[in-house]
């Protein structure tokens, strides 16, 4: 690391190192036996173990479905389920517990709300404002939705630094504009969106506003009330929740007007061979068995995060992102994606001009026991609009700690050094060749 | 696991640095062309079909990691000269011991496009008019 200095990092602002006792994977070894470093939490998290106890906790004890029996266990588990809903209701600061619907995941979210609402609601010529930075799940299910419909995509693009373009997004916002579906953070750029000021002038335009909080709920605390956001979608298994659990928060009003989106057990109030009436809010949108414990661990998970507190998690990041945005910026030939530290939570991508992403991902995991992501992370068109085919993503959480970014640095250094021309000549079969 | 050295072994690097055959085929009778989009790799072959069913000339480009491009690289110098047949008989199992290291499903996606490229381009003749051009 000679060639590398670095500002000295501000040590109050990083949380105790103690709580990676708290996740039992930490202690792994990966690739050629070297302690395990977790850079791919914008992809998942890891799990403490009060999630892993909570989860098995039910399975060994409560399990049963919910809302089916008058039986001891499905009482239990509707009341620890109930609860979860409760958490991720305060979690968000819904005004009503039945504004909270529990999903797959922020996939699911976001392709309920453009099944039942789009298709209720949009008409040819109608306009869904997104962003060139969306991941694919919030750009893909518009695309089915405006072939269903009619309705026209239309993108903001980027500064120059991988922030949204206000301006672009004042002329984008218009009297056509029903809906400006957006992500709250990046999950390539890191950008943190002003979605305050979004939501503001999308209202004033006579739009409803969708946030994809996937890579937000995470890292920085939200109030739906105070935002007065419409729609709120985010994962449990990006905040150290389990995977098969998302969640939906909608507006009671809006959500009360939806049309259910799958049909099926749960879902219903009354059934006949030829007809259905809908269940009440939130079991509308809850067709079939739901994700009992992955929405318990969820809860867990947010107790959990609550104890250490979003704001200390974020402050710890911004010094993890800051040492490496740091170091990573004084290696020749590396490109950082994305804004300043400032302007971002905690991860940064970066591509190499003559190193591919993969190279860096399988020599930092096999030789460093890094694990990032390579690739395109679900975000093709924003990689298409920086020019690049894919890219290195290293994204920190409340575990990982600054040797572990001396270490990321280090094996970037030396994979560029590893895949540096050498002169190295293929042997030939034939002396013409 | 296999180690980061045994899946960059020094002829793989060799090829990376200093394929084979890397480049346009002026005169080719077939050609073709695919990606991985999944992390943005992409090869091309480019071959001389003779009449005798003899891979006479063949060359490929593209860009991508080194396992894509070095992979396509040793295929190609392997194909060169040999018959259709041959490269029918050449399964993706002999693509990848052709290659060497173990890899992980993952890579060997990334090691087995230029194989699908060359299974694809036999059966791609080029129109005459790209054939003029060229």
């Amino acid at each position: 690391m000679s060639t590398i200095e670095t500002a000295a990092v501000d040590r109050t602002a990083l949380l105790p190192a103690s709580l990676r006792d708290d996740f039992p994977i930490l202690s792994e070894q990966v690739g050629d036996r070297q302690p395990l470093v977790f850079f791919d939490n914008a992809a998942s998290t890891q799990r403490p173990r009060q999630v892993i106890d909570a989860i098995s906790g039910v399975y060994e004890r409560t399990y049963a479905n919910v809302h089916r029996g008058i039986h001891t266990l499905s009482e239990l588990s509707t009341e620890q389920y109930e609860r979860a809903r409760t958490k991720v209701q305060q979690f968000i600061g819904a005004a009503r517990f039945h504004e909270i619907v529990f999903t797959q995941g922020t996939t699911a979210s976001i392709n309920t709300v453009a099944r039942s609402w789009g298709d209720a609601r949009l008409r040819p010529g109608d306009e869904v404002l997104l962003s060139v930075m969306e991941h694919h799940s919030n750009l893909v299910p518009w695309q089915q939705a405006a072939a269903r419909t009619g309705a026209v995509l239309q993108h903001v693009p980027l500064t120059g630094d991988g922030r949204l373009d206000m301006d672009a997004f004042d002329r984008l916002l218009t009297e056509r504009t029903k809906l400006v579906a957006v992500v709250a953070v990046s999950n390539t750029l890191g950008t943190i969106n002003p979605i305050v000021e979004i939501i503001a002038k999308a209202h004033a335009a006579g739009a409803l506003v969708l946030v994809d909080a996937a890579q937000s709920a995470p890292h920085l605390p939200i109030d739906v009330q105070a935002l007065d956001v419409d729609f709120l979608a985010f994962s449990g298994h990006k905040m150290l929740g389990p995977s098969g659990v998302g969640v939906l928060y909608g507006k009671e009003t809006l959500l009360e007007a939806m049309p259910p989106f799958l049909g099926g057990g749960s879902m219903i109030n009354e059934v006949r061979l030829d007809r259905f009436t809908p269940a009440a809010l939130p079991a509308k949108f809850e067709a079939g068995t739901p994700p009992i414990v992955p929405a318990i661990g969820l809860g867990a998970a947010i107790d959990y995060l609550e104890d250490i507190g979003l704001g200390a998690i974020h402050r710890h990041e911004l010094q993890l992102t800051r040492h490496a945005y740091a170091a990573l910026s004084q290696i020749e030939g590396l490109r950082l994606l994305g804004p300043a530290p400032e302007h971002r939570t905690g991860l940064v991508s970066f591509a190499f001009e003559r190193i591919h992403a993969h190279e860096f991902a399988q020599v930092l995991n096999d030789q460093f026991g890094v694990a990032v992501r390579a690739g395109h992370h679900c975000t093709q068109p924003l990689h298409a609009l920086l020019g690049i085919a894919a890219s290195t993503r290293a994204s920190f959480y409340l575990y990982n700690t600054i040797e572990e970014v001396d270490r990321l640095v280090e094996g970037v250094l030396a994979v560029t050094r590893m895949f540096a021309p050498k002169g190295r000549q293929r042997k030939r079969r034939k002396p013409d060749e | 696991m296999p180690s980061e050295e045994e899946l960059y072994q020094e002829h793989i690097l060799d090829h990376y640095e200093d394929p084979f055959h890397r480049g346009h085929l002026a005169g080719a009778t077939h050609a073709h062309e695919d990606k991985n989009p999944l992390c943005g790799d992409v090869v091309r072959i480019e071959l001389a079909l003779g009449d005798d069913g003899k891979i006479n000339n063949v060359y490929f480009d593209g860009q991508g990691c080194v396992i894509s491009q070095a992979s396509a690289s040793m295929l190609i110098e392997a194909m060169h000269g040999k018959t259709l047949d041959d490269v029918k008989r050449f399964s993706a199992e002999d693509m990848l011991k052709l290659y060497g290291p173990r890899l992980t499903p993952n890579r060997q996606k990334c090691c087995l496009l230029s194989w699908k490229v060359l299974q694809a381009a036999v059966h791609s003749p080029v129109e005459p008019a790209e054939k003029t051009k060229t």
